[in-house]
């Protein structure tokens, strides 16, 4: 909230447009989500390595995509009710502009941002599963130019056109976009259609790119002997 | 008897940047049903590569494992159904949930209905001695509890064969006793309850094991019920000799023609040093005494003493565990 506090005053002073407050709270809102992701989805087979649980999911007769929804589910709902009380209290203390026309596209635009955010999560955590302390450093690396690159705190159009493209690779740039147009600016979904193509794609893409990884790492792991490992 | 587990030439090198450890070299056992066996050897000797390989943990390098009749590599969802793994000083689970919740959660990693789940973490709370513990945080679980919720977690899903490395690492006596009592009971009285035991624990094995297989630096060095091994040195002399040195080289002993293999154990606490002396016949046992008086050795005790499965490891390493740790690798 802070930060986001900082943002709005910033934005203030610049006498920048009152829709910049909006972009704020919504940007604040989805970093919950990217957080979780980035530090809690990605870093949790690497946790369960750590206390010996990995172990035992690994020895038990489940999917292992099962295991990262079932986990990527308790990250939502944790995380949702951060994000929630971010955005009441944002819209409430700042008094900030909404033009919300239709909530059925918003809801749709926030779950297809969420699955495509939760998809790449679970990308990373084969990632950090077999390479923990590196994967850590790349999580790291990758905060900042997400939070930057996605826009979670202005627009991306600012940006040049080249890191534009850079940005449109990630999930959470597409659907805070949609987001913001469908709330703040009372888009439809005629307007923000692309948006839900690209989310789609992503989720499609991602999804079977994270079974793929997770069996690669799981088998690679088992190959070099590292799979249960610690300290590594 | 029908097998449960059948290895053939198993074996497992891991490549470090620096070194190439062969921990597990042609290792080819069979594992009868409702047997317990014991891998019995020092750490690193590759009990632990052995049964993460068994559990579909680890890939071989080369050579196959089969367990109920399912190949470890190819069949690895089979193996799955029909295992479970109880690690040694490992508490899987989380610290914020109760006991109970903690072994509710691991059910439905087995897809056991709700009801059944809770029928049986009553049962094996009680039969192991926890049930007052059922709702307490795990964080808040004294060594041995947690390692009841793990042994409990381990037979939740009534697997056909379990595996229990190193159960009892850590902690008291009467703990350890009473979960070595428990495991064997659940073997006996389960329809197919094979176990397979690692540990380094010598009495372990021979309390628990219908057969144990010595295994060091990879290798299957003897296997065979506990008695059938410690039979075969009923020939050798087994001398125990207390010294009032921890710090004397007792290396000549290893030297010497006619010994088969010494262990020494170093008790800091009370300055003193006990040989385990394996000697073909009491002529060069005198010897040894002689040497041990020549170097101004204080002899507090000696004694002689039946074989035990630490004398059976003596005789084919030449050495005990502790001496072999030091320079073992893995």
């Amino acid at each position: 909230m802070l930060t986001l506090s900082a943002y709005v005053y910033l934005y203030k002073m610049l006498n920048a447009p009152a829709e910049f407050a909006s972009f704020v709270i919504i940007g604040g809102t989805m970093v919950a989500f990217w957080s979780n992701v980035l530090w809690n989805m990605s870093a949790q087979f690497y946790w369960e390595k750590e206390t010996g649980s990995l172990e035992v999911y690994l020895v038990a007769p489940i999917s292992r995509m099962a295991i990262l929804l079932g986990m990527a589910l308790g990250g939502i709902v944790n995380t949702t009710l951060r994000a929630a009380v971010i955005l009441i209290a944002g819209t409430l203390i700042f008094q900030v502009p909404f033009m919300l026309q239709e909530p059925f596209t918003a809801l749709l635009m926030f779950f297809l941002t969420i699955i495509a955010l939760y998809a790449l999560g679970m990308l990373f955590a084969s990632l950090f599963m077999l390479y923990g302390r590196e994967a850590w450093h790349t999580a790291n690396l990758l905060q900042e130019p997400v939070y930057l690159l996605s826009g979670l705190y202005f627009p991306v159009n600012y940006l040049p056109f080249i890191i534009q493209i850079l940005a449109s690779l990630i999930p959470l740039t597409f659907g805070l976009d949609g987001i913001r147009r469908v709330i703040i600016l009372g888009e439809s979904i005629t307007d923000t259609w692309l948006n839900v193509a690209v989310l789609v794609v992503f989720i499609l893409v991602l999804l079977p790119f994270a079974k793929f990884a997770l069996n690669y790492m799981e088998n690679l792991g088992k190959k070099e002997g590292r799979l249960t490992l610690r300290w590594q | 008897m029908s097998q449960s587990i059948e290895t053939r030439d198993l074996t497992r090198i891991f490549k470090g940047k620096s070194e190439t450890v062969k921990a597990l070299n042609k290792v080819s056992l069979s594992i009868g049903e409702k047997e317990v066996f014991g891998l019995l050897g020092p750490n690193g000797a590759g009990k632990t590569t052995f049964i993460k390989i068994l559990t579909t943990l680890l890939l071989p390098t080369s050579g196959e494992a089969h367990v109920d009749g399912f190949n470890v590599v190819k069949e690895a969802d089979k193996v799955r159904k029909i295992i479970s793994l109880v690690s040694g000083g490992e508490t899987p689970g989380y610290g914020i949930l109760s006991v109970r919740e903690n072994l509710w959660f691991f059910s439905q990693l087995y897809g056991l209905s709700s009801a059944v789940a809770k029928e049986k973490i009553k049962g094996l709370m009680a039969d192991l001695d926890f049930e007052e513990y059922a709702n307490t945080r795990m964080a808040k679980l004294s060594t041995g509890y947690r390692q009841r919720l793990n042994l409990a977690r381990g037979l939740l899903s009534d697997p056909k064969i379990l595996f229990l490395d190193e159960p009892t690492l850590g902690l008291d006596v009467l703990t350890a006793k009473k979960l070595r009592s428990y495991i064997v009971d659940w073997a006996k009285k389960e329809a197919k309850g094979t176990v397979l035991l690692t540990t380094h624990y010598m009495a372990e094995a021979d309390e628990m094991c219908d057969r144990v297989a010595i295994i060091d630096q990879g290798r299957i060095l003897a296997c065979g019920s506990p008695n059938t091994l410690k039979e075969n040195l009923k020939e050798n002399q087994i001398m125990k000799v207390e010294t009032a040195s921890i710090q004397a080289d007792f290396g000549f002993i290893d030297k010497m023609v006619g010994v088969i293999g010494y262990s020494q154990t170093r008790n800091i606490q009370t300055g003193t040093t006990t040989l385990k002396i394996m000697v073909s016949d009491d002529e060069i046992f005198s010897k040894i005494m002689s040497e041990l008086e020549k170097a101004k050795l204080k002899i507090l005790a000696v004694n002689k003493t039946e074989p035990t499965l630490e004398d059976v490891y003596i005789s084919l390493v030449g050495r005990g565990f502790e001496e072999g740790e030091a320079g073992t690798h893995a």
